[in-house]
């Protein structure tokens, strides 16, 4: 458990970017994953009275607060229906729902897990993050980048209608998955992204079905407790080719 | 620092610290119902409401309850003793260290899911670890207890 000797409810987004400047100050999101570790804080920063905890519809885009919790994701009714239950599928796995109800995406976001199912998920489509100091950008450029001070606020998807599908593979129902594979369609060019390899999602984009394959089996994929790098591979050719089947259905 | 927020529907302030959690803070005010089991959100022992949704009291930062309302099983004793005779009827308890969490998190899917099908309750339960019982024996028993919910309702 972290130790700390101050916590702020910050009163404006700007206050809490000033206060995270400090190398023992910090962010709590759910405070889900920063409650494994042992460090020592000076301050937390809260966000929660600066109505972060929203999902809004805004016509061509869909906006979510960083402190909208995975539960949230899971059951919004316009996600469900803008991206063909994207966010059901890929928070239903995570532990269960009260810790769903206190994980948050700006905190899944933020930390850039290599295993992250949200992450994954929310890169098979067109999505941009805002950061209170570096302001906006796509979320690819983001999940490249090292953590730095800044404070992720929001998380933007473009509602463009494309196919998206979702799989796992866990190695017990609950369990930090072993792999993480989505795949969507927009105008003829498949995009697939395949994470928990175990190192972060990776995105590989095709026009052709058999060239994007080829190119998701050549990725690297390394060994640790969950799996082998060759189980990995053979794994995301499983769960690719499920995904496709799935946006079959979905009309992609 | 202080907190001033709704604990069982009574209005309390109390003193935390920035670095406890709501658990530590519930047990140290008295709520010994919650329980605290593995402290990394793994198993749902320590399962309390906030604001109305169940949470896992052992990740929750005890200063984020200044201005809501929790929830714990001494505020639901009516509901906790219906529960309670159907999962003793049908032998799901052991230990019973388990019950306090599964109880809270039944109560908060009762709520929630009018109408929850045997694939719904098992994924909104998946959270709640029993390491005595097998679950079958709780989940006959909330079957049984969302029938006759069902019944009053209708
Ligand atoms: C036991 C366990 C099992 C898990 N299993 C899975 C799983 O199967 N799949 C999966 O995808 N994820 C899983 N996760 C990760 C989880 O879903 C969350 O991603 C994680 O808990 C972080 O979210 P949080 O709200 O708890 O963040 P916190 O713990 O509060 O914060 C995490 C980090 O992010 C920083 N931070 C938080 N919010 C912001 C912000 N807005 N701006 C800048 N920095 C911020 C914090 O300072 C901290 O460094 C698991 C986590 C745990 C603890
Ligand atoms: S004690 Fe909180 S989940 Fe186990
Ligand atoms: S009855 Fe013992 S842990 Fe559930």
């Amino acid at each position: 458990m972290y130790t700390a000797r101050n916590y702020i409810k910050a009163e404006s987004l700007a206050q809490a970017y000033e206060l995270n400047q400090r190398r023992a100050n910090a962010i709590v999101g759910g405070g889900c994953w920063m409650r494994m570790g042992e460090r020592m804080y000076d301050t937390l920063i809260d966000l929660s009275a600066l109505e972060l905890d929203q999902i809004q519809d805004r016509g061509e885009q869909a906006a979510l607060g960083a402190m909208v919790t995975l539960r949230q994701l899971e059951t919004n009714f316009m996600l469900d229906k803008c991206f063909a239950g994207l966010f059901r599928k890929c928070t239903e796995h995570i532990v269960g729902v009260q810790f769903r109800n206190c994980a948050t995406l700006g905190g899944s976001v933020w930390s850039r897990f290599g295993f992250s199912d949200i992450v994954t998920a929310l890169l098979a489509l067109d999505c941009q993050v805002e950061l209170a100091g570096a302001g906006r950008m796509s979320l690819e450029d983001f999940v490249k980048m090292p953590r730095d001070r800044d404070v992720l606020a929001w998380v933007y998807i473009k509602k463009d209608g494309r196919p998206v599908a979702y799989e796992t593979a866990r190695n017990s129902e609950t369990d930090l998955p072993v792999l993480t594979c989505a795949l969507s369609r927009h105008e003829g060019t498949y995009r697939a992204v395949v994470g928990a390899r175990p190192g972060g999602p990776r995105v590989v984009e095709d026009r052709g079905w058999d060239r994007l394959v080829e190119k998701v089996l050549a990725l690297e994929y390394g060994d640790n407790m969950r799996g082998s790098a060759r189980y990995r591979r053979h794994l995301a050719g499983v769960l690719l080719k499920r995904c496709k089947a799935e946006l079959e259905v979905t009309g992609g | 620092m202080t907190i001033k927020w709704t604990l069982n529907g009574a209005r309390r302030t109390d003193e935390v610290e920035p670095d406890e959690t709501l658990l530590h803070c519930l047990r140290k005010v008295g709520c010994l119902s919650v329980k605290c089991g593995c402290e990394t959100s793994g198993c749902g022992l320590c399962t309390v409401w906030l604001d109305g949704k169940p949470v896992l009291s052992c990740s929750v930062p005890a200063p984020r309850a200044d201005g809501r309302e929790v929830t714990t099983l001494e505020g639901l004793q009516a509901e906790a003793a219906e529960l309670g005779a159907f999962l003793a009827d049908e032998g799901a308890e052991q230990c019973g260290f388990c019950a306090p969490g599964f109880m809270m998190n039944v109560l908060a899917m009762a709520r929630e899911l009018k109408t929850p099908t045997e694939e719904e309750i098992q994924h909104y339960l998946a959270g709640n670890l029993c390491r005595c019982s097998g679950y079958q024996g709780q989940l006959r028993a909330i079957r049984k207890y969302l029938a006759k919910k069902g019944g009053e309702q209708a």
